[in-house]
Order: C-alpha cells, then structure tokens, then sequence
C-alpha cells in the first residue's frame, strides 16, 4: 500500500481524498497556488508545497511542479482529483516515468476515451449501443448530409475533441446542413484546436443517465448502479440522483452490462463512469466515458454504502475488486452549491464568506472547504460546497433536502441554494419527470 | 500621564487614517514613539482563523486509537518560514519554481553567492533541480546579499524566499 500520496487538486475534492488517505493511514501531501494559501486542503495535509501563483496553468496544471513537489516530498502516488490534470494522458504518462503511481487511467487508456470518435468506435466494437451515425469524422458537407439520409433528421453535427456543449450544432434539414457545419468548425477549431466533426441522430430530450464502474488490473470489472444526472444548465449538472426515478430493474441490469462490458473491452482500471442518452422508450446509448472520480460519487457512495476514493487507491496499489456489482440500498440527492447569483444568470459570485452554518443531521452529508471568514478566490470553478442528502424513498429525499437547504446559511456571497429550494417544490420534478431540457424552462425569477 | 497617552493614541490613530488614504504604500514615522505603515499592494486574503470548525476535525478519538492524531498539528512546512518583515531597503528573491535547491555547480565548486557579495540583476545565485533537470536561478534584482536563507540540497517551493539582498 502506498506511504504517502499527493494530492494534485484543491478545494472539496482534495479535503474529501484526503480523509480517506487518513483513514487509510497513508500520509498526504497537499499542493497549492498562492491563491490558495489559506485553503483548507492544505491545513488538513500531513504537508504542503506552494506550486505556483493563482493561474491554474502556472500551478494546478504545471506538470513539472506537481512532479517536483511529489519528488521532494518523496510521495510514492498521486491522486489527481477531478478535472485539471486528471484526465491528461501526459501527465499520466510522466507519472510512470517518474515511478510515482498515477491513481487513474493509464495514457493509452485516456487517450482512447479522451478522443470522442475513437471512444465510440471502440464502445461500438465491444457491443456497447451507440447513437447511429458516422463512422469516425465526416469528410465532406456531402458524406454528412447522405448519413443524415440514413439515420433520419434531426442530427447532430459535433466536435471530436468537444466538451460542455461547445463545438456542436443541431440539423434539422438539408439547408440548414451547410451552416451548422461552418459554424460547429469554426467553434471547435478555435476552442478546441482541432476542428473534426462526426454526425449522430439527435436524441430529442433524452435523459442523462451514468453508471459507475471500478475495474482492477486482472481484468474485472464491476458496476455500482447508476445516478440520474439530467438536471443541467447548459451542459453543466446542478443536481445528481440515486436511484434515478426512471429507471427499472431491468434497464439497470441492461445498461450495468454494457458499461462493464465496454470498461472490459479497454482493460479499464481504476474507477470510471461511462454516460449513456436514455430516450422515451428507455433505449440506451452510449455518449462518453469519463476516466476519473467525478464530482457526484457522493451520490453513489451513500446508497450502495461504499468508499469509492478507497477502492481507487486499493486498485491502484494492486489489490482486487470484489467483482460483486452494487446496487441502490436508498436514495440519495447531490446538490452542488456554487458561489453563483441564480438570478442573474448564475455570474460568480466569490469574495469573503462572513457567515457560514452548515446543515447536520440524519443523512446529511456536506462536502466542502470552505469555512467562517474564508475568501473565495475569483481564480477556481464556483463550487463550493456539495450537499448530499439521504433517506429511504425519493419523497423523504426531497422533504430532508428542504430541510437541510434551508438550514445551511451563507452569508457574503451569493449562492444556488434559493434555486436548489425552488427545484425541490418543483412538481415536475417531484414526479421524477424530467430530461436534460428541464432547465430549460425553469423560472430563475422569483428564487 | 493618562492624558499624554490618550493625545499621542488620538494623534497615532489620525496619522495612520491620513496615510490609508494617501495612497502610500509604506510610511516610517519617528516623533518620540515609531511607527511603521505598510499598505499591502496585492489582494487581501483574510488568514482563517486557527479555530477551524469543528466539522473539519471530527469526533475526538480517544488518545489510545489515534493512529495519526487528526489534531490542530500545522502541515510539515517543506523548509524555512517566512523571514521576519523586510526592512524598506531590502529585497527578498523568492524561488520561481519546487525542487531542490543547490548553493554550488557541484560539490566541488565554489558557492555562487555568498554572504557579503554584491550581485547583479541576472547573477546565477543557485541551482533547482526539478525532474532531474538543473535549472540555473537568476536573481531579478541587484544588491548586496545580506542573508541565504536556505541550505544546499534542501528542497524548495513555489515563492519561497531564498535570499535577502539588500538595495
């Protein structure tokens, strides 16, 4: 088992993979910008190396301090977290080169799911359901319009190297074909520096629905159910589920063995989330894989009762998985609170909190860095805080979620707590019947 | 005597008003009592208090368990603290850069600087291994070395302080 980890990351995902590395016995390394200087995660660690000042390029990204900082701290393995350098296959590859254990994918592994095209051949082979559509990037305006034939308008031109909804176009029809392919290249040229497009049928109001999968390096693999994720705006999810209101017995099943099947297909280890459209007629298909811890394992950890952090880091120094599959015992919510305005179009809202209560309870489960008096850096993504709640039946959910929302005060900056509230007495919501284009239509007014 | 205190408090209390708004950064004032006023040119950061919520340190474990104490115990810090405030005229050079720090070429090299030396902006003042590179650390301000603040081979972090130079 590893003596000591860094942990190259910041915020709640750091205090939440180090208080499993406590737990663990394992000695933590944090590694902060100067932004960072008086953040949690680094007070909680066993040690602390500045990395460099507040632009995450310099510091958070720096492969080179990171490695440096793992070297003269003698750390023996490093947990990426979520986002920044966890899914980037140099930085994994560097790990190895340097004898320090990545607790993730290996390069080969990310760059196979990093790559969206690939990533759907490759699920495709092993027998995964994939969204009809081109066989890898389109060629031409007319290669695309001929499969648009085939599979039937509307359709969806996207980026390869795409994310958080950029780089993409919808088409309806043939005169709208040679615009949205202009537009969606321009887009992914510019942000993603590569401009590949592939075509898929549009899903029309599908639902975003993601299992979760730990694979160790014998070849097993196993799934831990799933979590309902379709409450987003504009691409980004706000709140996560377990079990999803959605889904039966039987499409878990069908949709647990096809992740395990296509995390096989590559030899995946570690853990992983592979995402699937779920459409009206509950048909599945597979839309990414993620290669790392996600912000909402909190969900899945509280009703399967399982420490994902702990099997990451159990599988990265070698040992098995059960091989067992787990299923829902409860249900669970995550909402993630950001420091955000929701009525104004949820602009960052970071500066000094002056006030801070955070909710307890019967389960109630707060992830979080924050504290009385700190500053958020403008700097970081906005989140600040995860509020998980669980209990026996959706309904208690929703009741406890309230309850806990209305406890937790914030005061000095603004937050999506008043929003988060108005969703839980939200009917639509409350039945459960809702898709990715919820939000959509959701009042921000009057939270 | 309570009056004489209660005048110079009043007369302290306004000078430091009219420098906070003067838009000075640094003033040193000596009228029979001293006093030093430096306004800090980068954002404010509030230290956190040492208290830290109760939520962070969960539910004491009796003593006899605790494999690793989770107690109020600072981080290890990586080498040397903060040196005291820098006086007006000095310079403190700070690392741009984690690893480990080397005062010579090689062991059997003479040190690049030593205490008492007057360098150059651009004068190689040490050595930070990082990735089993060496990378040569120019100092970006001339001035009269007046302390080395850390040892050969010991290791360094981003911003941390290396060497005092006095302008």
């Amino acid at each position: 088992m590893f003596k000591k980890i860094l942990v190259a990351n910041r915020g709640e995902i750091a205090m939440r993979i180090m208080r499993t590395c406590k737990e663990m016995g394992i000695a933590t390394v944090a590694v902060y910008s100067t932004a960072d200087k008086d953040s949690m995660h680094v007070r909680f660690a066993d040690e602390a190396v500045c990395i460099g000042p507040a632009t995450s390029k310099l510091s958070y990204l720096s492969v080179t301090n990171i490695i440096s900082a793992a070297e003269i701290t003698n750390c023996d393995a490093i947990h990426p977290g979520y986002g920044f350098l966890s899914e980037n296959a140099e930085f994994s590859r560097v790990c190895q080169e340097y004898n320090i254990k990545f607790i993730g994918p290996s390069p080969e592994m990310i760059n196979q799911m990093g790559d969206k095209a690939t990533a759907k051949a490759t699920m495709k082979k092993a027998g995964v359901p994939t969204i009809p559509g081109s066989e890898g990037l389109l060629e031409s305006i007319a290669e695309g319009m001929k499969i648009a034939h085939k599979i039937k308008y509307p359709v969806i031109l996207k980026a390869t190297a795409g994310g958080g909804g950029r780089g993409m176009r919808i088409v309806n029809n043939d005169s709208e074909f040679e615009k949205a392919w202009n537009e969606a290249k321009m887009e992914s040229g510019s942000a993603f520096g590569n401009d590949g497009l592939y075509l898929e049928k549009f899903v029309e109001e599908p639902r975003h629905i993601e299992i979760q999968i730990v694979g160790d390096r014998y070849g097993k693999v196993c799934h831990l159910s799933e979590r309902e994720c379709s409450i987003q705006r504009r691409h980004q999810k706000l709140l996560e589920e377990s079990p999803s209101p959605f889904i039966t017995a039987e499409l878990r099943e069908k949709m647990g063995e096809a992740a395990v099947k296509g995390a096989k297909a590559i030899n995946y280890e570690g853990a992983g989330t592979i995402e699937f459209l779920v459409d009206k007629d509950r048909n599945f298909y597979f839309m990414e894989m993620n290669t790392r811890i996600q912000v909402e394992h909190p969900v899945t950890e509280e009703v399967t009762d399982f420490d994902l952090i702990k099997e990451q880091i159990k599988v990265a120094a070698g040992e098995p998985i059960s091989g067992r599959n787990y299923y829902p015992k409860l249900f669970a919510m995550e909402a993630r609170i950001n420091a955000e305005d929701p009525s104004n179009n949820f602009r960052p809202s970071p500066g000094k909190i002056t006030e801070l209560h955070l909710p307890g309870g019967h389960g109630v489960r707060i992830d979080t860095h924050v504290y009385n008096g700190y500053v958020i850096p403008p700097n970081y993504d906005s989140m600040i805080a995860k509020l998980i709640v669980t209990a026996q039946s959706r309904e208690e959910v929703v009741v406890r979620m309230k309850r806990a929302l209305s406890e937790f005060v914030i005061e000095g900056v603004k937050t999506t707590i008043p929003f988060h509230l108005k969703l839980m007495d939200d009917p639509q919501f409350q039945e459960g019947k809702f898709t990715t284009k919820f939000l959509e239509s959701f009042d921000f007014n009057n939270l | 005597m309570a009056n004489q205190t209660e005048k110079q408090y009043t007369e302290i209390l306004g000078l430091i008003q009219a420098i906070a708004g003067s838009g000075l950064d640094e003033v040193f004032i000596e009228n029979g009592y001293k006093i030093k006023v430096r306004r800090n040119s980068e954002v404010v950061t509030v230290q956190a208090p040492v208290a830290v919520p109760a939520q962070v340190f969960a539910a004491p474990a009796p003593a006899a368990h605790a494999a690793a104490p989770v107690t109020t115990a600072l981080p290890t810090e990586v080498a040397t603290p903060e040196p005291a405030a820098a006086a007006k005229n000095e310079i403190i050079v700070r690392s741009s850069m984690v690893g480990t720090f080397y005062r010579a070429a090689s062991p059997n090299d003479p040190d690049f600087v030593k205490v008492g030396d007057t360098i150059t902006k651009g004068k190689v003042i040490g050595l930070i291994e990082a990735m089993k590179l060496f990378n040569e650390i120019e100092s970006d301000y001339a001035g009269k070395v007046v302390k080395i603040l850390v040892e050969n081979a010991s290791p360094v972090e981003f911003d941390q302080p290396l060497l005092v130079l006095e302008a």
